[in-house]
Formats: C-alpha cells, structure tokens, sequence
C-alpha cells in the first residue's frame, strides 16, 4: 500500500516536471510531436525506475557512515549518482538501438542527454533527502518517472493543435511552451495537499 | 624582445573585440534561457527570492567558467567515447566544491536551495557549452565564454527573482544582510500607517510565489526579448 502512495504521490501529486520543474530541458525540447515525446518519455521511465533503486543502494551502503567502508562518503554522492545515470542511459542507449532504430533516429542526441536531464539526477537527490525505504524508492522512481511521461504528452499534444492558432510571432514555440507550462503546473497544482494515505487508512 | 615575439604567436590572455563579444553574447543574443533554452531545469524552484537565486547565479558562473576551462585544457587528451564522463567527472567535483563551501560559509542558504545546487551538474548549460564550446576551443577562450553563459543565466534568474520577490512578497533580499521593504504594508502598517512603506495598500501576490509564476515570466521576457529581437522569432 505504501508503495502504491508513493507512486500516486510521485507521479501527480509532486509531479518532477509541473511541481518542481525538473526535465525542463528535454522537456521543451523534444514536446513538438507526440511520437517522439512517447518514446522519450518510456525511456525516462525505465532509466528513472532503475537508477533510482541502485543509487539508494549506493548511498545506503556505500556511502553512508555506517556503510561498507564505516566512514562518511557523502561527498561523493554527486559523482557516483551521475556515473550510475550515465551508464545506465548508455545501456538504455544500446537496447533502444538494437531494437527501434526509427525512435533511435527520431531521439537522435536527446536520448544521451538523458544523463543531464535534471529529473533523473533531481529523483535521486529527493530520494536521498526525503530517506525513502528501498521499496519507496522503487514507486518513487517508477511514479516520478511516469508523472514526467504524462506531462510530456501532455504539452506535446498542446503543441502539436497550437500550431494552427493565432499565437503573436515572437511568441510563437517557446514563449508559448512556457507559458502552458506554467498553466499546467497551476492545474496540477489542485492536486496538491492531497494525501493518498489518508484515504488508504478509511 | 622576447615579450613581442611572444605577442605575435597570440598571447595567452587576450582581451580583444572576439573576446568581448563571448560574455556579451549571451546576455542578449544568445542566452541561454531564452535562446538556447539550456539550464531552465535547476533554476525555476530557487527565484522565488532574489537572494538565493543571486547565490545560485554565482555558483553557475563558478561551475560554467571552470568546468569550460578544465575542458579545454584537457580536451586533446580526453577520448571521444567517454568524453560525456569525462565532463561529468569534471563538473561534479566542481559541483561539490561549491556545495562544501557554501555549506560552510552560510548554512541557511546552503539549506534553502538544498538538492538544487546538486542540480548544477545536470543543469543543461554547463553540459551545453562543453559539447559546444570548450571542446573546440583554447582555454582562455572557453574560460570567457564559460563565464559570459554564467552571466546570461544569472541575468534571467536575478529578474525574474526581483519580479517575484517584489510582487510576492513586497520585499527584496529577504534573508540576506540588506533585506528592504519595497511595497505592501510594513510589519507595524496596522498600528501606524504613516510608517508604511511604498503602496502600502499592496496585498502581496501569492501566485507570484508559486514556481508556475516563474514559468510566465520567463515566457513574457522571452516574447518582449523576441519583439525587440526579431531575428530569433521561431519560424515553424
């Protein structure tokens, strides 16, 4: 049941993109079509849900004072959570190549940049602060990860019928993602204050 | 003699139109929010204030300086397959850097923006200019236009800090040495309302504190920005 809080709370309540505006650079960047949006926003999901849970192990037994190595390590928290990100997206990398060159071609040098997206970075440094268990962090990694798909899509979709209106010219793509971005994390923000456990116990 | 022999190979410090143009580039042209849109991610939840969002500027400007000038020092030797790791490395330990000092030099702070100074290493621009810049260019060159991508950056967030700031809460520099009253009513407005400050009937604007606020902003400066600016109006 935690894990399902989690998760709910993850993905709509503190969404990382309309809550905390994390991933904003891919975010903008890859939202003009839906298919591409789709595409990176599973790979967001399955980098998210995997480095999550490994660098809560990393920071619980490695770095933590009473860790493998008995002394305070934090200070490398930065470098080894970014090494582990890295490698995993390079594996994302492999396997979406192998197997749909088109959304590979189609993600082209946003797939890599997953690594900087600040979402994935952003997830494991919340997970550290907010000392979730090893099973929360999993649902916080897979709930963030899919709060961030979900908003992908969603501005995409905007975008794409924007496109016919009569939007002024200098504020036309980018001022206007920005604004509808704005408007979503105020939508978003009445999910805010909802407490999923509190439904869960009546 | 020997100096002007030196002169003639190019100096190593050199400060000429080029130079100049690499920090004022990206301030209007070419900056990195609102042209380029890198670095948007980090930035967004911490200019709620103009304070924090001063101290996060200065800690961009220190990373994107260095990290390009490390870069590029080390740029022939770093092998094309790992260089995003390379870079990486290169900017957390920065990135670290920065969090120990300010961890030391001022707690509150250091609190405050907590998992966004962590943020400084996927924050887009740093990543951006390296791949662009510093991985083609000499040191020095690299060092500036690390340093003027810092200043772009710091410019957006220290306006839409003020903007917030001021309308959200009527204030500027909360939480530093110099906090001042701008508008809105002072704390003693009810018991003499000849000592309140500017507009004292303001009734601080809560949405201006919300993140989605700095959204709008940041979409309104890049539609005047782009009015004047017409050159990077988007076609498609």
């Amino acid at each position: 049941m935690e894990f399902l809080n989690t998760f709910i709370k993850a993905a709509f309540i503190e969404n990382l993109v309309l809550a905390y505006f994390l991933g904003m650079c891919s975010y903008l960047a890859v939202s003009k079509s839906v298919n591409t949006a789709f595409g990176l926003g599973l790979a967001v999901i399955f980098v998210l849900g995997i480095t999550m849970p490994i660098n809560w192990v990393i920071s619980e037994y490695l770095l933590s004072e009473n860790g493998l190595f008995g002394v305070d390590l934090t200070f490398l928290r930065f470098i080894l959570f970014i090494a582990v990100i890295a490698s995993m997206v390079q594996l994302v990398e492999m396997v979406v190549e192998k197997f749909s060159p088109a959304l590979y071609a189609a993600l082209g040098i946003f797939l890599p940049l997953i690594t900087v997206n600040c979402a994935i970075l952003g997830g494991s440094l919340f997970m550290v602060s907010r000392e979730y268990n090893f099973s929360n962090s999993i649902a916080f990694g897979l709930g963030g990860g899919f709060g961030w798909f979900l908003a992908i899509i969603a501005i995409a979709a905007i975008r794409e019928k924007i496109r016919y209106s009569n939007v002024p010219p200098a504020l036309r793509g980018l001022g206007m993602a920005f604004i509808l971005t704005g408007l979503m994390g105020i939508a978003f923000m009445s999910l805010m204050g909802i407490d999923p456990a509190a439904y869960a116990s009546n | 003699m020997a100096e002007t022999a030196v002169k003639e190979k190019e100096p190593l410090f050199q400060f000429g139109k080029k130079e100049r143009h690499l920090i004022t580039d990206p301030l209007n042209d070419n900056n990195p929010i609102t042209v380029q849109v890198l670095g948007i991610c980090s930035a967004l939840a911490v200019t709620s204030l103009v304070y924090p969002s001063f101290v996060m500027a200065i800690a961009v400007i220190f990373v994107t300086a260095f990290s390009s000038l490390f870069t590029s020092m080390l740029r022939t030797y770093i092998p094309k397959q790992v260089r995003m790791i390379v870079q990486l490395v290169i900017i957390a330990s920065l990135v670290t850097v920065v969090e120990l000092t300010l961890k030391y030099l001022n707690y509150p702070i250091y609190k405050q923006l907590s998992v966004y100074i962590g943020l400084i290493i996927t924050n887009c621009i740093v990543m951006g200019r390296l791949e662009a810049f510093a991985m083609a260019n000499k040191p020095w060159r690299s060092f500036l236009d690390g340093i003027g991508n810092g200043l772009g950056y710091g410019a957006i967030l220290i306006i839409v800090g003020i903007i917030r700031e001021v309308f959200g809460k009527g204030s500027l520099f909360a939480g530093s040495p110099i906090e001042l009253k701008i508008i809105g009513p002072t704390v003693d407005y009810f018991i003499n309302t000849t000592d309140s400050a500017l507009f004292g009937w303001y009734t601080n604007n809560n949405l201006m504190v919300l993140p989605a606020a700095a959204m709008f902003i940041i979409g309104i400066l890049i539609w005047i920005q782009r009015s004047y600016n017409t050159k990077l109006v988007d076609v498609s």
